[in-house]
């Protein structure tokens, strides 16, 4: 789409998007990579480590470009991960 | 990473019986993961509500779930639950199981729950497979595909379980994969709502039984194909609702509002004990 | 709800099944769920009604499977609960009646035996389920398992069932039979009041020290039901006093098995029931029980007459079966006879506890039960 197409809204400004805190509960993790596939914006990554249970959790990339979707805490069969909105004080 | 923080869905799940039985890349956990989610956010009183299941993997997770639960035989969720539901009507009763728990050895009663209409819940996992006793053939097994049971390709045809639902008179019928957690979530939260027996099914990965006969050996697989060949059509003839290695037809198919067998049933004590008073 | 319209007293004229019927409802029963059949509907047509006036619930369900199973549920959800067929109906429960035993499921299953194997004859009588009673489901277990010789009997003996399957946690089966079921006579039922009712014990302990199978010195654990507040978990499986599986621990298998044994094996002198007629100095006696029984009577007081010292023990509980009552007697006396309609089930039971006592086992299958003559014959053989 062409750029000039573009719509702002006026508030744009105003309105603080909120961020992200991840919180992997690395020894619950079985590695089955859903959290990673299917992450809109590819915020996590295989890490290197090996866990409790001898698979490479997760790890997150870039925090900032969580979206709070949540649809990781979701689709995780172990409860192994999930997103809190990190307290928003002035200018976060 | 690292937390301390507790999984905001903890305080459901019975720590005790933690890790779960589950494979790595199975769908059950997230069966179980959006059935805790719906609970919560529908903010329900554990106190009122059962889970029951019967055998298999996915039987499992009614102790997994803390609250009350009861783990019966295989195929009996349904008729045990009856048994609660008429018993206790201010109860919630929810059962979580297996295709081959409810459709092959438990088919009976889920068909006669559904013509009562007795106000029972039902989420199904199709897994196309007996996952726990090693991946045999079941009621759901696609045409051709290979379980330990059909090493030259399964001949029979499977169930369409959503059409049997809705043919057996259900109030609430939806499929859903293990990728639709959201959908699934809320679906399931409706479900929980209905009076009158409900049904959910829900297509669900087991690579590790399953998948390795029919070449989709991790859960990311059978999640891909999930997410390739899934059309949501709401409300569509659940007749036509296939699952193909082309196209799963996932939605919501049912939602009708019909009296529950508990409540007809204390409806007539009431009246009988009104025209006794009156001789 | 006016209650001296609902629940009976006085004198009545009623057949077995519904005295089974009205023994459940005075028992305190409120949910029933079965399916038909010969010769057990009777008690499914008089419940569907009676279940009702007394604000209980009443179910038919798809087989006897599901039967067992809802019965099982409601009785986790507070109710008193029953169930009742004749045999095929039994085997097709006992998977069901082993899930009972394992979740310690107060419940009571009643069984109007008819001939079998299989189909069999669905309309005349048989003593064939003896067995199936005490091993009909997989596993080791112990059960209690009542038998009815008279119609006042199907009621007292259904609320006696009651009573002890809540007293200990386990399934407690009627094992009627045919005549007993479709004979009529008059039953007296006493004011409400004075029938001995007896509760499970609740479970007492705050909710978050409640384990549900840690049992009391009784071996029997305090029950909570669904709703009550305590969120417990249980199961089939092998599970330890919190509920939990335990699948693979040897430990507590034996702990958990054995004391399912044992809370019936330990209290079983409190369960056993027999009737003695003219027992302290009979040279000769017979063991028999059901519609049989009464043949058996007459049969002894025939041989009084002629001079034979004869006498009867009558087991009212088949399980746990009374060894203690057939051992002491049988010390005493110089032959048993046991009159069954079966091809010899009891009779087992009977000569393992009578030791170097004969016993002679007197069989009969089909129409009608053993006649006192037949008894009295045998009687005057082995004198």
């Amino acid at each position: 789409m062409p750029v000039r197409l573009w719509r702002k809204p006026l508030d744009a400004e105003k309105v603080k998007l909120p961020k992200a805190e991840i919180h992997i509960l690395k020894n619950q993790c079985k590695g089955c990579g859903f959290c990673i596939q299917f992450c809109p914006k590819k915020v996590l990554e295989e890490s290197e480590e090996i866990n409790a249970r001898g698979v490479h959790p997760p790890k997150v990339v870039d925090e900032s470009k969580c979206i709070i979707c949540s649809f990781c805490t979701s689709v995780c069969p172990d409860f192994a991960i999930f997103i809190v909105e990190k307290p928003c004080k002035e200018g976060c | 990473m690292e937390t301390v923080m507790a999984h905001p869905f903890a305080k459901y799940l019975r720590e005790a019986m933690m890790p779960h039985i589950w494979c790595s890349g199975c769908g059950n956990g997230i069966i179980l993961n959006c059935f805790v989610q719906a609970v919560d956010e529908l903010q329900m009183d554990l106190n009122k509500l059962v889970v029951v299941s019967g055998i298999g993997c996915i039987g499992r997770a009614a102790g997994y779930v803390n609250t009350n639960s009861f783990h019966t035989t295989h195929g009996r969720p349904i008729a045990f639950a009856t048994g609660i539901k008429l018993a206790n009507p201010e109860l919630e009763v929810v059962i979580i199981s297996g295709d081959g728990d409810l459709f092959a050895i438990g088919g009976n009663h889920f068909i006669h729950a559904a013509r009562r209409n007795i106000g029972i819940k039902v989420i199904c996992a199709n897994n196309f497979n007996y996952g726990m006793t090693g991946g045999q053939q079941g009621p759901t097994t696609p045409v051709e595909a290979l379980t330990t049971t059909t090493p030259y390709g399964n001949i029979e045809h499977p169930f369409n379980l959503v059409h049997l639902a809705a043919a057996s008179g259900a109030t609430y019928v939806a499929r859903w994969t293990t990728l639709h957690v959201r959908r699934l979530t809320q679906s399931i939260k409706k479900l929980l709502q209905k009076e009158g027996f409900g049904f959910i099914e829900v297509v669900s990965p087991c690579p590790e039984i399953f998948g390795r006969y029919n070449k989709m050996r991790t859960g990311l697989e059978m999640m891909e194909w999930f997410r390739k060949v899934s059309a949501i059509e709401n409300f569509s003839d659940p007749a036509k609702a296939e699952i193909t290695p082309e196209r799963i037809v996932v939605g919501e198919f049912v939602d009708i509002a019909k009296i529950s067998y508990e409540k007809l049933i204390h409806e007539k004590i009431a009246e009988i004990n009104e025209k006794k008073m009156q001789w | 709800m006016n209650q001296k319209r609902v629940i009976l007293e006085g004198s009545h004229f009623m057949n077995g099944d519904i005295a089974c019927a009205e023994g459940a409802i005075a028992a305190g029963c409120r949910f029933f769920a079965g399916y038909p059949i010969t010769p057990a509907t009777e008690i499914a047509e008089h419940l569907a009604q009676r279940m009702l006036e007394v604000g209980g619930i009443y179910v038919q369900m798809e087989d006897e499977i599901a039967s067992m199973a809802a019965v099982i549920g409601a009785s986790y959800a507070g109710l008193k609960a029953m169930t009742a067929t004749s045999g095929p109906g039994f085997s097709l429960m006992q998977e069901n009646i082993g899930l009972a035993v394992m979740t310690e499921a107060p419940c009571v299953i009643v069984d109007v035996m008819r001939g079998g194997p299989s189909t069999g004859q669905p309309t005349l009588p048989g003593q064939q389920d003896v067995m199936q009673a005490k091993w009909g489901s997989h596993g080791d277990y112990e059960i209690i398992a009542l038998a009815p010789s008279s119609v006042q009997e199907m009621f007292n003996l259904t609320i006696e069932a009651f009573n002890l399957s809540e007293t200990y946690r386990v399934p407690a089966i009627v094992l009627a039979d045919e005549v007993v079921g479709h004979m009529w006579e008059k039953v007296a039922i006493p004011p409400a009041q004075k029938i001995k009712i007896v509760n499970r014990k609740k479970a007492n302990a705050p909710s978050e020290a409640y384990a549900p199978f840690m049992p009391d010195d009784d071996l029997v654990p305090p029950m909570a039901c669904f709703g009550e507040g305590y969120s417990f978990h249980a199961t089939g499986l092998t599970h330890d006093e919190h509920g939990y599986p335990q699948t693979s621990s040897s430990e507590v298998q034996q702990k958990l098995v054995k004391r399912l044994c044992d809370k019936i094996r330990k209290n079983a002198d409190k369960i056993v029931r027999v009737e003695e007629v003219l027992l302290s100095d009979a040279d000769i006696v017979v063991v028999a029980y059901g519609i049989v029984a009464r043949a058996a009577l007459s049969a002894v007081r025939k041989a009084r007459a002629e001079g034979i010292k004869a006498g009867l023990l009558r087991p009212i509980t088949l399980w746990p079966f009374p060894e203690n009552h057939v051992a002491k007697i049988a010390q005493q006396t110089k032959a048993i006879v046991v009159p069954e309609m079966n091809c010899g089930q009891l009779v087992r039971e009977v000569e393992r506890a009578a030791k170097e006592t004969p016993v002679t086992f007197l069989s009969k299958l089909g129409e009608e039960p053993h006649t006192p003559m037949e008894i009295f014959e045998a009687i005057r053989r082995n004198s």
